[in-house]
């Protein structure tokens, strides 16, 4: 009795050491986590928050002594070097990211509904199509494109940018509507039919609801990929008409730059797409939990 | 939710190709077929116009042999295309694996874990320019913040991170996972919320739990997927310009280019568009197999998501 008495504190002692041990290494694992997801951030910060231009050292102090917002308003009010034109660019890359978003959102559902839920034969052409596009990495075609969009009459302007950008989004937004799109039952279509439904109200009053978590998902992915992009704005668009990606990267290897606003113009760089991502963060949740099997 | 059950509830099995679909409904007729055409015609006019016309563009630059000899008698070219293998070799099997390893941490339904996924995924919004330029500072030498910390806290004197092949190529590798690898940890959160919870239960009743539980439960469901985005992220990174071109510039000397920065280089700075375009096109027998391996696992066997 007694025994049988010890054996089952001990077992509930080890257990209870255990899930201890568990608490103790995942709390460990969040730290590190957010130290590694913070740290370059936090250097942005540091930087533009220095009350001088010209300063990207640590000076040792865990955050500075006389934090300035001098770098914000320099950006701000366009007072700052180099950043003269900063809300031109910004306007630039916003237009950029949202016709890339809105183009890609467009033409991957279209294609991706005629083909999933309109039974067109040959429809797996389309997801071979694209990802044929990825055969040759977007940066490796930047010559041909260059030359390309010099012969459609788009040079130094915004829409060969959104051309390359929604090109090289399209193919993932593809294959996101597809899988999505599996899980919409067929007999919803079919009922709409009986009711006389065209192919054009499917795919307003069907299609576009029910898929929207994952065209919030697709619309996060094109927004960011435009986002991201810095080689085809530095190729395609000339000095005078630039994005704020590109203007960013042709400072830093000047030494005459001002770093502390030009980290400034980073960060405000950053809040559109946390902005969108934040406005959008329960259908993106939703696309994500959608396998959860629940009661 | 409960409509999508059906689907659910034979399996986490879902496929691009659809299985599902109604005999005799194959061929459309009338006007049915008139918009699913037109519905397709803007893609389409999308693939010719930006895809097959620069394809062919730039494999009709790329023609000349005499190109790709002059390739390997350039001084960088090797070096890069090794750099390219290591890059690309490194970056997406590590970031695959532990973004792989931490969705299973992520599953977790702590309301501090949660919010940590919030900070966690901030890489991926943060502009790859932007997060190029403050690796490039952090790393900058002595006064840089990682080596100051290492002085401080450590006592250490940090390398100079720019002046070595090595530690460049690392710097840039770090900074490319840092960047991609919230962005596979979502779609593998993604990945392991489809796994049926019973499938767990009864494998617990079996005794599978922990390291046991991952190894022969959860990566077999997740296997296919993980194959898939591992391919899928070979291609993109081998593509990757931004980060290399920011984080160590390609320096000293060249050494740390890779393919992308290298065939920029050729193209824009020396003036030889055809040589970069050789650069770049010389992945081709690397890509195009991964390709039809990509082909294959997304439209003939079915996707395991």
């Amino acid at each position: 009795m007694s025994i049988a008495l010890t054996f089952g504190r001990l077992a509930r002692r080890r257990y209870r050491l255990r899930r201890v041990l568990t608490e103790a290494g995942s709390v460990m694992l969040g730290v590190v986590l957010l130290i590694w997801s913070l740290l370059p951030v936090y250097n942005m910060l540091l930087i533009a928050l220095d009350p001088e231009e010209g300063e990207i050292e640590f000076d040792g102090n865990i955050w500075p002594p006389e934090p300035s917002l001098e770098g914000f308003r320099g950006v701000v009010t366009q007072e700052a070097r180099y950043l003269e034109d900063f809300w031109h660019q910004f306007g630039n890359s916003l237009y950029i990211g949202l016709l890339t978003m809105v183009l890609t959102v467009l033409i991957g559902s279209l294609a991706s509904f005629a083909v999933s839920r309109m039974r067109l034969s040959k429809g797996s052409l389309l997801t071979n199509a694209a990802l044929l596009s990825y055969a040759i990495p977007a940066s490796f075609l930047i010559v041909p494109y260059y030359r390309i969009m010099h012969g459609y009459g788009l040079s130094n302007n915004l829409w060969a940018v959104i051309a390359a950008d929604v090109t090289f989004a399209i193919p993932f937004a593809i294959l996101m509507l597809q899988l999505y799109a599996r899980l919409i039952p067929f007999e919803l279509d079919d009922a709409a039919r009986v009711d006389g439904a065209s192919a054009v109200q499917l795919y307003l009053q069907i299609y576009l609801p029910l898929m929207t978590p994952a065209l919030a998902v697709v619309s996060v992915y094109a927004l960011l990929l435009a986002w991201n992009d810095y080689l085809y704005q530095a190729v395609l668009l000339s000095v005078r008409n630039m994005t704020v990606s590109v203007t960013q990267g042709q400072l830093f290897a000047d030494v005459d730059a001002p770093y502390n606003a030009m980290m400034a113009a980073g960060i405000i760089y950053v809040l559109p797409p946390i902005a969108l991502l934040f406005a959008l963060r329960r259908y993106v949740a939703a696309a994500l939990t959608i396998g959860e099997v629940k009661g | 939710m409960s409509s999508t059950q059906p689907v659910l509830a034979a399996g986490p099995r879902l496929s691009v190709k659809g299985p599902r679909r109604p005999p005799g409904h194959r061929h459309l007729r009338g006007s049915d077929f008139r918009w699913s055409i037109a519905f397709v015609v803007p893609y389409a006019a999308v693939f010719v116009a930006f895809v097959i016309y620069p394809f062919g563009y730039a494999l009709w630059m790329a023609s000349k042999p005499s190109l790709y000899a002059d390739l390997i008698a350039d001084r960088s070219y090797l070096p890069a295309v090794v750099n390219t293998l290591l890059f690309v070799g490194l970056g997406v099997n590590v970031k695959m694996f532990l973004a792989l390893l931490l969705s299973g941490f992520f599953m977790h339904r702590r309301w501090w874990i949660r919010a940590l996924l919030a900070v966690y995924i901030l890489p991926w919004v943060i502009a790859a320019a932007q997060a190029g330029i403050s690796f490039h500072w952090m790393l900058i030498g002595e006064q840089g913040l990682i080596d100051r910390l290492l002085s401080e806290l450590l006592g250490i004197d940090g390398p100079n991170w720019f002046n070595n092949r090595w530690l460049g190529l690392g710097s840039n590798i770090i900074a490319y996972i840092w960047k991609w690898m919230p962005f596979w940890t979502v779609i593998f959160l993604a990945g392991r919320m489809t796994i049926p919870r019973d499938i767990y239960d009864s494998a617990e009743i079996d005794g599978a739990t922990g390291i046991r539980r991952f190894v022969h439960v959860t990566f077999p469901l997740l296997a296919n997927l993980y194959l898939i985005c591992t391919l899928l992220s070979s291609l993109w990174t081998l593509g990757d310009f931004t980060t290399v071109y920011l984080v160590s510039g390609g320096g000293p000397y060249h050494s740390t280019e890779v393919l992308a920065t290298l065939g920029f280089g050729y193209a824009f700075d020396t003036a030889k568009p055809a040589l970069g375009v050789a650069a770049v096109m010389s992945a081709l027998p690397v890509l195009i197999p991964i390709v039809i391996v990509l082909m294959r696992r997304l439209q003939i066997s079915e996707v395991q998501l």
